[in-house]
């Protein structure tokens, strides 16, 4: 393996101080050109169900229930419960306290083979004790949690204190070792600029992300085309240094499968076609799922489907 | 016994120097009135050439003073014209004939017509750039720049008047020049080149030759390395033989009627746009 | 990866909304004539050698016949008409150019072989735009300070390229008719189709007859009209060297004349560039438009501290580049316009290889019929190389590198051309500094190959005389400017 930093702070601050520029302008009008890409017939039948494979169907409300993650567990293992040929989702992704009734909802299911992702580390905010962050992630570690969501410290990031938000990282990824794999959550919305995701990319990945990913969905605007191509730009840098690839998680505002196809064309042709792979491309949503569906239906049938032919949970 | 005159030898001016001509030429130059007045160069197009080759070094340095610097020059160019008023009324009533009132005042428009383009200097490019409102996130504008070595062929008449309508607006927005002075009529030329080289005027920015337009003017237009010509004091039967040798190098090529205008600065500038996104 | 499974599918743009008639005549004095000689050409679609229609070779007597009836509509309407209301006529062709767009978009598109997503979003949108800001100056023009009551020349003779035919129209007839002139326009020989549905949109806009004419045919029919006594103010896009003929033959005739001529542009990347942007700004520097542009960044000069990494970056994003069928939404890169085009781009490429350059092109399937060039790039050239000079106009960059500043401006105005450049960094004061020195009319700092109507265009040195576009874009077709 390929060791880009020593560790030290000051060995971080050189590999970042030495990281391109993001030119906004640029970055935006590539976004918007491979928008413009048009996706028909086969293609978009084969990028619906990766799209499906790749979500991490989400529930993160104050008012989440039982009940509530029970049903989104039986949907993330049959999508479209009178087609059994709609794949598995990528992830079920829920608060740490829920994960223990998401792991038995789903294996109760026949979706053992489902991970459960907990977003810990104080979400959405971060603002705890290191402390309280690691507890967070043990408790959701210990419950069956097997993808681990945790937000970095944009307080600490906006001030300048990268080592902070670096050492944090680590510490968390401690916690996880070979039990579950890691997405970083940058909240980028927060960021604010393309040269401040680029950077704080690099310090997850350097850190040791397994994911990097875009937002909590608490704040706005969260993945937009072109924060994803940064960040997308950022592990295809990475794998050119590392011969590491890291994944990237796009969460918060896909809600369409135009949104979601938009995602995967960018994966496409900025990573590259190798990270067109749940294990390499995750799209954190909720409603997104039944447009999949209602989309995939109207591939198969030839006309389009109706909101009361997908299920509503 | 009166004292007998010291006359003066009339030179070249090429790059801040006054040699004669290098292919040892003079020609005879009558007053007014038929009688001998002086034998100054017989320019050459050698001569051309290594005053081409010295307006091209000059134009660098020239082209990225300050336009305010520019205008100090040309001011200070005016004031020490003003110092030598005598001598240019001298010359231009013993070439051209005619009163000494008529005189001065060919000489106080020439000296106020470098006060009139030295203000210019620091404001062409306001009036004539432009901030350009396009339809997207770029910062557009506009900016007139010197087109780079100018060849002029100065008004054959006005032998003062109508050298500095042609030579001012052209080193006020930065070019350099070479000149052909009036052929029949090339004193006053020479001795604003004296007043040039006391002036802060960097050597090459200016360049005045005399001789034969007939002879100068073909190599001015063919020469590869001028960008522009003047051709006001041109035979227009001759015309439209520079324009096909100018075609060459697609030179600016302008003919003007008017000693005052800043149209006079504006053909022989570039417009020069620039895009830079707008983005944090 | 042996194989993409996301390959994306065809998506080709309907031909159905366009029509094309089996032959055309001219369009002058409003109404459509057949040539005198009966002279006719083929048109056909460079993507696949398909005949598309039939032109008429405009002779001198047609040529005559267009200038007169130009010179009759300057005289009877257009002269004495208040410039409000020559706006308005603008505002009609402009709205009539937005609600025919994707027609106009996808005959360009089978017309010139430039992929569909540039007609549809670059050509057609900016020829409409052109027509919009021109026809808000039409009643302004002594606010322009250009003097006061300025006066147009009169009848204006336009010849347009073929590599923007609609937008290179629009770019020479919106000024012309805003200002007051009269115009007899000929499109290039292989890309007339959409001046002539320019004349229908005339037609449709209630244009007063005579006002704009449209001629076709060859560079015989060009020089007829440059040459015609009749014409005032000659306007032209193209080669240098066709440049240089009229340049010398209105040294005769004392008509003025814009030139909008070649280019060799460098596009210069400084260590601190936004790398990935640059990256994106080169490929559409020089493959837009199949590189058959006159501003192209056909010269990458870049810095030689990062020269491999973009090197890397470069030849990977240059495989992504989708090179086929023009009308499919997802191509990048169409047809060569013209086997005259693809002959001149691979004899200046082999010159290339003779004189020791090292040509790369990523592995790219080229549709077996048409005219096709795959993207190309050559590095190890030096200022001295033929294809480090000369102007290929495909799509083929040349790769030099520099080692300080001064270096890169050095190379960058090393050339007779001074039409457009393009900077990189994410440092103000160099670009600044560096936008200064460049000699060209063009500078993009972190872009490239950007238009907008209330931008100037138009080059240093050769690549021409005048600027279109903006302010500065109105001077040429108005007297008192001069």
């Amino acid at each position: 393996m390929v060791t880009l930093i020593d560790g030290s702070e000051a060995s971080l601050r050189k590999y970042l101080a030495a990281l391109p520029g993001v030119d906004k302008v640029g970055a935006d009008q590539r976004a918007a050109m491979l928008s413009t890409r048009s996706i028909k017939t086969t293609s978009k039948s084969w990028a619906i169900d990766m799209a499906i494979r790749m979500v991490d169907l989400t529930t993160l409300e104050g008012a989440d229930t039982a009940g509530k993650v029970r049903a989104i567990c039986a949907k993330a293992v049959h999508p479209d419960p009178t087609d059994f040929s709609v794949p598995s989702v990528g992830a079920v992704c829920v608060y740490n306290d829920l994960v223990k009734i998401a792991r038995e909802s789903l294996n109760l299911n026949g979706g053992s083979h489902i991970p459960v992702a907990a977003v810990t580390t104080a979400f959405p905010s971060g603002r705890a004790s290191l402390k309280v962050k690691i507890q967070d992630t043990q408790d959701a570690l210990h419950d069956g949690a097997t993808e681990i969501d945790m937000v970095i410290d944009r307080g600490a990031f906006l001030s300048g204190k990268f080592g902070l938000v670096f050492d944090e990282i680590i510490a968390i990824k401690e916690v996880c070792g070979n039990r579950a794999q890691l997405k970083v959550i940058l909240e980028t919305g927060e960021l604010t600029t393309y040269d401040n995701v680029r950077k704080a990319s690099f310090i997850a990945m350097l850190a040791g992300a397994d994911f990097i990913k875009t937002s909590t969905g608490k704040v706005s605007p969260a993945a937009t085309p072109p924060v994803v191509l940064v960040m997308l730009e950022a592990v295809r840098d990475y794998y050119l240094q590392t011969g590491m690839r890291i994944g990237v998680k796009a969460a918060g505002g896909i809600r369409t499968t135009k949104d979601a196809i938009k995602q995967l064309v960018l994966v496409n042709e900025v990573a590259g076609p190798e990270w067109l792979n749940p294990h390499l491309f995750r799209i954190g949503a909720s409603a997104l799922l039944n447009d999949l569906l209602m989309q995939r239906m109207k591939a198969a049938s030839g006309f389009y489907s109706g909101s009361n032919y997908v299920t509503l949970d | 016994m009166s004292r007998i005159d010291i006359k003066k030898t009339y030179k070249l001016f090429i790059g801040g120097q006054f040699p004669r001509s290098e292919s040892g030429r003079s020609y005879e130059i009558k007053g007014a009135n038929g009688k001998f007045i002086a034998n100054p160069a017989l320019a050459s197009r050698k001569d051309l050439r290594d005053s081409v080759t010295s307006a091209k070094s000059a134009l660098s340095g020239w082209s990225s003073a300050t336009a305010f610097n520019r205008g100090q020059i040309l001011y200070r160019i005016a004031e020490i014209m003003e110092g030598r008023r005598d001598q240019f009324v001298t010359e231009i009533i013993a070439l051209e004939g005619g009163s000494a009132k008529v005189a001065n005042t060919q000489v106080e428009q020439a000296i106020d017509l470098w006060v009139w383009y030295a203000g210019w200097c620091d404001k062409i490019s306001t009036i004539a750039g432009a901030t350009n409102p396009i339809a997207g996130p770029y910062y557009n504008f506009t900016t007139p720049e010197e087109l780079g070595v100018v060849g002029i062929i100065a008004d054959q008449k006005d032998s003062l008047l109508g050298l500095v309508a042609a030579i001012a607006p052209v080193v006020a927005t930065g070019n350099t020049a070479v000149v052909i002075a009036s052929e029949k009529r090339p004193l006053p030329a020479i001795t604003l080149s004296e007043a040039l080289a006391t002036s802060d005027l960097p050597a090459g920015v200016l360049n005045i030759l005399t001789g034969k337009v007939s002879e100068l003017a073909p190599w001015l237009a063919s020469h590869m390395e001028i960008d522009g010509l003047d051709i006001s004091g041109v035979d227009p039967k001759i015309e439209s033989e520079l324009r096909i040798a100018g075609a060459e190098n697609l030179k600016r090529i302008h003919r003007f009627n008017k000693s005052q205008s800043p149209q006079r600065m504006l053909a022989f500038m570039e417009a020069k746009t620039v895009w830079h996104p707008i983005g944090v | 990866m042996d194989k993409n499974p996301f390959e994306y599918a065809p998506a080709p743009e309907s031909r159905a909304l366009v029509s094309i008639k089996g032959q055309y005549g001219l369009f002058i004095n409003g109404a459509w004539v057949e040539p005198k000689t009966k002279d006719k050409f083929s048109t056909i679609n460079p993507a696949n050698e398909e005949v598309l229609s039939k032109i008429s070779q405009a002779s001198d007597s047609d040529v005559d016949r267009a200038v007169k009836a130009a010179r009759a509509a300057y005289l009877k309407t257009w002269s004495k008409m208040p410039g409000k209301e020559r706006g308005k006529y603008l505002f009609r062709i402009a709205r009539i150019m937005q609600e025919r767009a994707r027609e106009f978009a996808v005959l360009e598109t089978l017309d010139n072989g430039k992929p569909i997503r540039e007609s549809r979003d670059v050509d057609v949108p900016l020829a409409a735009a052109h027509f919009f800001y021109h026809a808000g100056w039409a009643d302004k023009l002594d606010h322009a300070g250009l003097g006061i009551n300025p006066k147009p020349h009169g009848v204006v003779g336009q010849i347009i390229p073929w590599n923007f035919p609609l937008l290179m129209l629009a770019w020479k007839i919106a000024p012309a008719l805003a200002t007051g002139n009269t115009v007899v326009l000929k499109p290039a020989e292989t890309t007339s189709l959409t001046a002539l549905l320019f004349a229908e949109v005339c037609q449709q806009a209630e244009l007063p007859a005579g006002v704009v004419n449209i001629i076709t045919g060859d560079g015989a029919t060009g020089a007829a009209l440059v040459n015609h006594p009749g014409i005032d103010k000659i306007a032209f896009t193209g080669s240098t060297e066709v440049g240089k003929l009229i340049a010398r033959s209105i040294a005769i005739s004392g008509k003025s004349a814009t030139l909008e001529l070649g280019g060799k542009a460098a596009n210069i990347v400084f260590e601190d560039a936004p790398i990935d942007e640059a990256v994106e700004g080169i490929v559409n520097g020089i493959f837009f438009n199949q590189g058959h542009v006159c501003c192209a960044g056909s010269r990458l000069i870049v810095q030689e501290n990062i020269y491999d990494d973009l090197l890397v970056k470069l030849k990977r994003r240059m495989s992504l580049i989708r090179v086929g069928d023009p009308l499919d939404k997802n191509t990048d890169l169409g047809a060569i316009n013209s086997a005259a085009q693809l002959a001149k781009i691979k004899e200046l490429s082999a010159s290339g290889d003779t004189e020791g350059a090292f040509r790369w092109s990523p592995d790219c399937q080229l549709p077996s019929k048409g005219f096709w060039f795959a993207p190309t790039i050559f590095t190890g050239v030096t200022q001295s190389h033929r294809i480090a000079r000369e102007e290929i106009f495909g799509p083929v960059l040349s790769v030099l590198t520099f080692r300080t500043p001064q270096e890169a401006i050095e190379k960058a105005n090393n050339t007779p051309y001074g039409l457009s450049a393009g900077i990189w960094s994410e440092k103000g004061s160099r670009i600044l500094w560096a936008s200064k020195a460049l000699k060209a009319g063009v500078i993009w700092a972190n872009t490239f190959n950007k238009f907008d109507p209330a931008s100037p265009f138009g080059g240093y040195k050769e690549s021409g005389w005048g600027r279109e576009g903006g302010r500065h874009g109105l001077a040429p077709y108005l007297k008192g400017a001069k």
